[in-house]
């Protein structure tokens, strides 16, 4: 209760400073202050994990990607899911969400909620506008594992594809590129519901995720309907390597996986 | 496809030279007649009994169309693929390769039986009968119609992914009950459970009609059911 009065009066005090000279950036200031100052006074456990903003806006991904879905996928689907898992976590010891993947399969709501709101905060940081997408590419870490692997990018994108293919991914679902745990080699694997390679006993080991795909219907449906194969045939077209290279450099170092915003 | 008529053939002639020879007619018959049964069983997309519009507003024609055309055809297609592949690793006696194809079967096979089962429990003309058998069984398990439709609605809302909501006939308990299946796995060969009434909950189902909100979906729903269908499978499981 201290801590939060006197983050209060500091807050108040800051909407006065110099800097804040407009009326209407004061009443911001003060109104977040209050906003601050009241989650200080009553720790609701309900906001430990939140919906990241999209690092483009809803229409940067088009036309691959259309606006409508992004808007009701970001605002609506994930939404949920972190709003059921803030309500499964209710009085727990906050942790970031990565931490609870591993043990994801011990409780329902974890393994739905908390895998729906670690999977669409991964998706959403991997992709970029087409024409800043198409500037990226693997690093050459990435590019020597990706030949090693695979035998080559086109032979890897080959294989997702396939592993993508409505009869492959028999419901909903996810298709990832993985380091396996080893990390010796990138694998494909798929994923049913909003499982992922990082829970204990998804697969035969703990995968480390670089690169996923969401093969749920309500991803691609509004644009593509049933043709699925050119959803994801086209999403090539919104992948930022760069980012991809990064979550490569991560787990091939930490052995752990990619952490996410939220 | 050619290696397998040559089988046909085989198998042809060898029942036509045990017609010549003296033995019993009834195996010249069963081996024709088993080697028939494998060949020409193909699935066929069902018509629908009403128009793609005729459930309006609680499920477009859009939704409709491409429910029908495209994904139960695509079921359809792969379960046809399927069999074949069956029909031949049978005869081949492979008995890997028949358990290789079990998923590709549940999943397709299941997916045109469900779809199958769905389009005949919907219906413009949806009448419920106070006082039939289905409303008895109903009332027996659930305590009113109303409540059946709470249970059966919960249920369905609370799949993870993809599946179907159910109400079933137990032919232990001889009572209807409710069940939920995962994906296209078909209820009568996973549970032993007899379907009588069921709500695709696939997004391809509702998704363009109502996006992720899933509740209006199914609350729309029971204003186009077809209950004369679902007391007849009543009567038929019974």
């Amino acid at each position: 209760m201290k801590l939060a009065i006197a983050s209060l009066f500091i807050g108040l005090a800051s909407a006065w400073s110099p800097a804040n000279d407009a009326s209407s950036s004061r009443r911001e200031a003060i109104s977040k202050t209050l906003a601050a100052g009241a989650a200080l006074a009553y720790p609701l456990v309900s906001n430990a994990y939140s919906v990241p903003d999209l690092p483009y806006p809803y229409e940067a991904l088009e036309p691959y990607i259309d606006t409508p879905t992004m808007k009701i996928h970001h605002d609506k689907h994930h939404a949920t899911y972190v709003a059921n898992i803030n309500k499964a976590m209710e009085g727990k010891e906050e942790v970031p969400i990565l931490d609870l993947m591993e043990n994801a399969l011990d409780a329902g709501p974890v393994r739905n909620n908390g895998g729906g709101h670690y999977n669409h905060a991964f998706f959403w940081s991997e992709m970029a506008p087409p024409d800043v997408a198409k500037k990226t590419k693997p690093s050459d870490a990435l590019a020597k594992m990706i030949d090693a692997s695979f035998g080559s990018m086109d032979e890897m994108k080959s294989q997702f594809e396939a592993a993508a293919a409505p009869g492959a991914v028999f419901g909903s679902g996810w298709v990832w590129v993985v380091l396996n745990n080893a990390g010796t080699k990138l694998e494909i694997v798929g994923t049913p519901n909003q499982d992922n390679p990082l829970m204990k006993g998804v697969k035969d080991e703990i995968k480390f995720p670089i690169l996923g795909l969401d093969v749920w219907e309500h991803a691609y449906y509004l644009k593509y309907q049933n043709r699925r194969p050119e959803y994801v045939s086209n999403w090539w077209n919104v992948v930022n390597w760069d980012k991809v290279s990064e979550n490569f450099a991560y787990v091939s170092e930490k052995k752990s996986g990619v952490p996410v915003e939220g | 496809m050619s290696g397998k008529k040559v089988i046909f053939d085989t198998a042809l002639r060898a029942s036509v030279n045990l017609q010549s020879s003296k033995l019993p007619t009834e195996l010249t018959k069963s081996s024709t007649a088993l080697f028939s049964a494998l060949s020409g069983v193909k699935a066929t997309l069902p018509d629908l009994s009403y128009d793609y519009n005729a459930l309006e507003p609680a499920i477009s024609a859009q939704i409709m169309e491409l429910h029908h055309t495209k994904h139960h055809q695509t079921y359809i297609t792969n379960l046809n693929a399927a069999m074949e592949k069956m029909d031949s690793a049978m005869m081949n006696g492979d008995v890997s390769a028949v358990i290789a194809l079990q998923g590709a079967l549940k999943f397709n096979g299941g997916g045109h039986i469900n779809h199958t089962l769905f389009w005949e429990n919907l219906s413009p003309n949806s009448e419920y009968k106070e006082g039939g058998t289905l409303d008895k069984a109903l009332k027996e398990r659930f305590g009113s119609k109303d409540g059946f439709i709470s249970e059966l609605t919960a249920t369905s809302l609370a799949i993870q992914g993809s599946g179907w909501g159910w109400l079933v006939y137990n032919p232990k308990t001889k009572m209807v009950d409710i069940a939920s299946c995962p994906n296209q796995d078909p209820v009568e060969a996973t549970t032993g459970l007899k379907p009588l009434l069921g709500i695709d909950m696939w997004e391809h189902a509702f998704y363009l009609d109502y996006k992720n909100v899933k509740p209006d979906y199914v609350k729309a729903i029971w204003d186009v059911i077809n209950w004369d269908t679902v007391e007849a499978r009543l009567e038929a499981a019974k």
